[in-house]
């Protein structure tokens, strides 16, 4: 997955899709496709539901930059 | 001490002379931001000119209106060439306009005209030269006030499309004097760093000169050196400022740079949902399709009745032997009636059926003789008949 972005990965399925869809692979071949897509689409999907929301402002300290929780004012 | 009572009138007209006498204020130059701007039906403006901490009064007459090569209105920074008068009837004080012209615009509007050329020309708005913006950006940059409508705005448009959205704020100035150099320095430290897969460099609408940090030209080199992709969202959707030329792209907007920044998640899940639905009915439909192979192959006469072929093959044998024997029959038939008739010939041509008739053949020392001058006296020869052999002496 870290060899390939989300876009990347994306396009993947859609090529995997269309592949299978086809229909002129072997069962065999058609069975492993079937199985590299499965386990992309599960991983993008975990990527999507182990992000975290994160609002922060980065504030220079000392001449470091500290990141901390931005709330904007109301 | 006795004074001199005189009407108001007068003391205006004494008022106005004074005005009138002094050279500086019949020809002046001030500057000052316009407010209660009123255009009068007969063509008149009347207005105020105010700064910080003080206004007067400001009339232009219909004459030099015409001459106007814009529309003043409230807010605007304006310089005024005109004379200060006093209208006696109310007893005030104002500027008699007979010019007017924008404060800066006009140098503004030449600076900006004259780098975009020239940026242009650099090859700094090319479009080969834009990268391309992240789909799905693990992190969001934001420069921009961290007061204000235009990160709110970000946030809530993000947050709306993608609840678990990641963005950091990176404040700077955007406007006044200094805010170029600090924008310029966040994108570096953005670079620097690491800190974002995408920025957007936003600011909400404003005049040209409050926009104009965003058309320095130390701004636009620094977005075109910038390894991480920019959206560049500077006003309103008619303003137009040379980042949002050199960004690698331009959002109207600062939410619509959110929205361009953070795609749908709920779009995105309900594709992942699509494409295992595709992969499993694309693999049952190829199931179905073998065992729909596998169903005819069954259904085939092989299977069926597999004697039926053998006894076919059998029938097929058969059939050849008989043919076979049929034609060695004939054959010998045929070889037989040849002998027969070669038999027939053979005979006719032997010796034996001529003995038959009484004829022998004589031999002499098993030789055949068939002249009586090879013979002599007393020499024996033999006879064969027919039926058997004699022997006999000549005499």
């Amino acid at each position: 997955m870290e060899e390939m972005n989300f876009e990347e990965t994306m396009e993947k399925l859609e090529q995997i899709a269309n592949t299978l869809e086809k229909g002129d692979l072997s069962l065999e071949e058609s069975l492993v496709k079937f199985e590299e897509g499965m386990k992309l689409s599960k991983k993008c999907n975990e990527i999507l539901e182990n992000a975290e929301k994160k609002i922060t402002i980065l504030l220079s300290k000392e001449g470091e930059l500290k990141e901390e929780e931005f709330k904007p004012e109301e | 001490m006795e004074y001199n009572v005189v009407t108001v009138s007068k003391l205006n007209t004494y008022i106005k002379e004074k005005f009138e006498e002094d050279e500086f204020l019949n020809n002046i130059l001030v500057k000052g931001e316009i407010s209660n701007f009123k255009h009068h039906y007969t063509g008149h403006m009347y207005f105020t000119l105010k700064d910080e901490n003080s206004l007067i009064k400001c009339v232009m007459f219909k004459g030099y209106t015409d001459k106007l090569n814009f529309i003043p209105k409230d807010g605007m920074k304006v310089i005024i060439l005109g004379t200060v008068s006093v209208f006696e009837r109310d007893g005030v004080y104002q500027i008699y306009a007979k010019g007017m012209k924008q404060e800066g615009i006009g140098d503004l509007h030449a600076k900006y005209e004259e780098l975009k050329a020239k940026l242009e020309k650099e090859g700094l708005f090319s479009e080969a030269h834009k990268k391309k913006i992240p789909f799905m950006p693990k992190c969001i940059g934001v420069l921009t006030s961290n007061t204000g409508a235009v990160i709110r705005d970000i946030i809530n448009v993000a947050t709306r499309r993608n609840p678990n959205v990641y963005i950091k704020l990176l404040p700077v100035p955007v406007q006044g004097a200094g805010a170029a150099e600090k924008i310029v320095k966040a994108i570096e430290t953005m670079n620097e760093q690491k800190l974002a897969d995408v920025i957007i460099i936003a600011r909400g609408g404003g005049s040209l000169e409050d926009l104009w940090p965003f058309n320095e030209e130390i701004v636009a080199r620094a977005i075109y050196a910038s390894k991480l992709p920019i959206i560049s969202a500077v006003g309103h959707e008619t303003d137009f400022t040379i980042s949002d030329f050199v960004s690698d792209l331009r959002a109207p907007t600062p939410s619509a740079a959110a929205e361009l920044a953070v795609p749908r998640i709920e779009e995105i899940e309900q594709k992942l949902l699509t494409y295992k639905n595709r992969y499993k009915n694309a693999l049952l439909k190829k199931l179905e399709l073998i065992n729909l192979r596998y169903q005819k192959c069954m259904a085939s006469k092989v299977f069926k009745d597999p004697m039926q072929r053998i006894n076919e093959q059998y029938m097929i044998l058969d059939k050849f032997v008989k043919n076979l024997e049929y034609k060695i029959q004939s054959k010998l038939k045929d070889e037989r009636t040849k002998m027969i008739k070669k038999v027939a010939k053979l005979d006719a041509l032997s010796p034996l059926k001529t003995l038959t008739r009484g004829y022998t053949v004589t031999q002499y020392k098993g030789k055949v003789i068939n002249s009586s001058k090879t013979l002599k006296l007393g020499d024996e020869i033999e006879l064969t008949f027919s039926d058997g052999k004699n022997n006999a002496k000549i005499m």
